[in-house]
């Protein structure tokens, strides 16, 4: 299998605190693969430099044979490497549909493209993705008036407008009420299987990440401490006491 | 569009037609108007639409004057010399060559002010937020500054405009008219943008620039667009409003930073930011006010300028529009709709859990 992401060695630190030392992993393509770790052991920051957003000290980011350690934000976006974000980003003054049509995918976008009206299979699409997500009786209302959970479930609709190879989904499921969750665990994977979008997800909630991920790494102080399997995961003494506090 | 809006449209542009001839002692009065509606509606590309508060704008309007005056003399006489003269050197133009170079300067103008903003575009699109506002606020007083200094084109002492070659009635109402034909194309100009990506493209900077990054959106492209429009139309208003005032000098008439550079602000703010009709409804009942208080209110005319901002910014900061669209949002499309079909009602279903 194709590895799609390869990290090679990066270390990041912020003054004193090391964020990252000598991580390296892979994300293998058409795959969930999950990323699990206690709070503050360098999840976020792992992919913040993955995606553009902060440059890493050391070590390399190769996203499908290509070197793209140093490039800025946008221009790893246009590849078709996406990420959501913890906390939701979503154009909280416009309505759903011009949330979704804003997000069209921009990697051949010309000068004159910016001045064209949409087409109409773009619209097509956007109905079928806020559907997807359960958002179409709600699409003209302004985004920033939905509910937190909503508004995770726009903006991942955002990510598949932008028809990316890999999503980096940052706590997809926090903040989101139970029972919606499991329509989101069902979105995710179908997401996976049927528009072929390799997935990477940082999550806390232990059920919904083994449900989900084939394979899982374990951060904790910055640090790779395992990876493997679900099972093997939940079995690993290390990961055990990492969370529990002993480490 | 709805038979009501076409009268709308209709009534305004025959309203803009006949106002000189039936009240001719108001023509340039009126024509300061749709300047004032031209001034808000480019404001509020950048600072509505995107988000990035421009204190400096004005610098296009000064600009293109400059640009027109200097082109419009360059072609008869030697710059520096007609400048240095102060008015004195008098050129004769025939009435074609008095057009050519009015049309030629407007023109100069306004692809001159692109110019400028594509340049400093380059290096103010950095700056966010209070920044940007205090730092194009700077580049519009420094440019007053830089241009007064200038001796080539009359420094502080400013630029006689060549004379108009006709009647004083035909003049004004020459340049009402191109003031006018400019204020409505920006209009028309800007309805269509803003049903283009384009459109979406910047309210999606205003509401979260990083986002719009993450997204992959060309946000610089976008960003030095914006501004070259707004400058453009700037641009050639200015040349003409040059014209029209027949002297020009850098700090009261190019440059205007508090008068004309806030009010831009101000009428966008009070008509409602973000909007299409928003900046035409503020500067028209701004550019009343205004005209009122001076003739009313003669020596207390800023300070009842100036509660009127502050009732604007503490109270009303949505402005009219925005305050509308808060009372009424149904009446500006904001409404959760009934799915219909099968497999929408699914999804809608879903939502509503």
């Amino acid at each position: 299998m194709r590895t799609l992401i390869d990290v090679r060695n990066v270390s990041k630190s912020f003054g004193g605190v090391i964020a990252n030392h000598d991580i390296s992993l892979k994300v293998p393509e058409g795959e969930i693969t999950g990323l699990i770790g206690p709070n503050g052991s360098g999840k976020t920051t792992l992919f913040n430099c993955i995606v553009g957003d902060q440059l890493t000290d050391s070590g390399s980011i190769v996203f499908q044979e290509k070197e793209i350690t140093t490039l800025t934000v946008q221009k790893i976006a246009r590849l078709g490497l996406l990420r959501t974000f913890q906390q939701t980003h979503i154009y909280a003054n416009m309505n759903c549909i011009q949330n979704m049509l804003i997000s069209v995918p921009h990697r051949t976008e010309k000068y004159v493209d910016m001045f064209r009206p949409y087409r109409r299979e773009v619209y097509e699409r956007v109905d079928e993705l806020l559907e997807f997500v359960g958002l179409y009786s709600k699409r003209k209302l302004q985004a920033g008036d939905l509910s937190f959970g909503q508004q995770k479930l726009l903006e991942f609709a955002m990510a598949l407008m932008n028809d990316p190879k890999v999503l980096l989904l940052d706590e997809p499921t926090a903040g989101i009420n139970p029972t919606l969750i499991n329509g989101l665990i069902d979105r995710l994977k179908r997401a996976n299987k049927e528009l072929g979008i390799t997935l990477f997800v940082i999550e806390h909630n232990m059920r919904v990440i083994m449900n989900l991920a084939e394979h899982i790494y374990c951060l904790a102080h910055g640090e790779l401490l395992a990876q493997g399997t679900p099972d093997e995961i939940q079995h690993d003494q290390r990961v055990i006491d990492a969370y529990l506090g002993a480490h | 569009m709805k038979p009501s809006v076409i009268a709308l449209y209709v009534g305004i542009v025959l309203a803009g037609i006949a106002a000189p001839l039936v009240i001719p002692n108001y023509t340039f009065q009126i024509a300061v108007l749709w300047m004032m509606i031209l001034f808000a509606l480019t404001w509020d590309i950048m600072g509505g639409q995107m988000g990035y508060n421009s204190l400096g704008n004005i610098f296009f309007f000064g600009a293109g004057m400059y640009i027109s005056a200097v082109v419009q003399v360059a072609q008869f006489a030697p710059v520096g010399e007609y400048t240095a003269a102060f008015g004195a050197y008098q050129v004769e133009f025939t009435d074609a060559q008095y057009y050519t170079g009015l049309a030629l300067g407007i023109v100069a103008a306004g692809i001159g002010a692109i110019f400028c903003a594509v340049i400093l575009g380059a290096c103010v699109f950095g700056l966010r937020g209070p920044y940007f506002a205090i730092g194009t606020l700077g580049l519009a007083l420094a440019a007053a500054e830089l241009v007064g200094g200038w001796e080539w084109v009359g420094g502080g002492g400013g630029i006689s405009m060549p004379v108009f070659p006709g009647d004083p009635d035909v003049r004004s109402k020459l340049f009402y008219y191109i003031v006018f034909v400019l204020a409505i194309t920006t209009f028309g100009f800007l309805r269509w943008l803003y049903t283009t990506r384009f459109g979406l493209a910047i309210n999606a900077i205003r509401d979260n620039e990083s986002k719009a990054e993450a997204m992959g959106l060309h946000t610089k492209r976008y960003k030095t667009a914006a501004w070259s429009i707004a400058a453009f139309f700037l641009g050639m208003v200015g040349a003409v409003f040059g014209n029209m005032v027949g002297f020009i000098e850098p700090l009261e008439v190019a440059f205007p930073t508090v008068t004309f550079g806030i009010f831009m602000v101000a009428m966008s703010l009070l008509g409602g930011k973000g909007t299409l009709w928003g900046p035409v409804l503020g500067a028209t009942l701004f550019h009343v006010i205004k005209e009122l208080t001076w003739t009313y209110l003669l020596g207390w005319q800023w300070v009842a300028l100036g509660a009127l901002i502050v009732v604007n910014v503490v109270f009303f900061q949505q402005g009219i529009l925005g305050w509308a669209m808060d009372r009424w949002p149904e009446k500006f499309g904001i409404v959760v709709e009934p799915a219909h079909g099968e497999g929408r009602a699914v999804g809608a279903q879903e939502a509503a859990r």
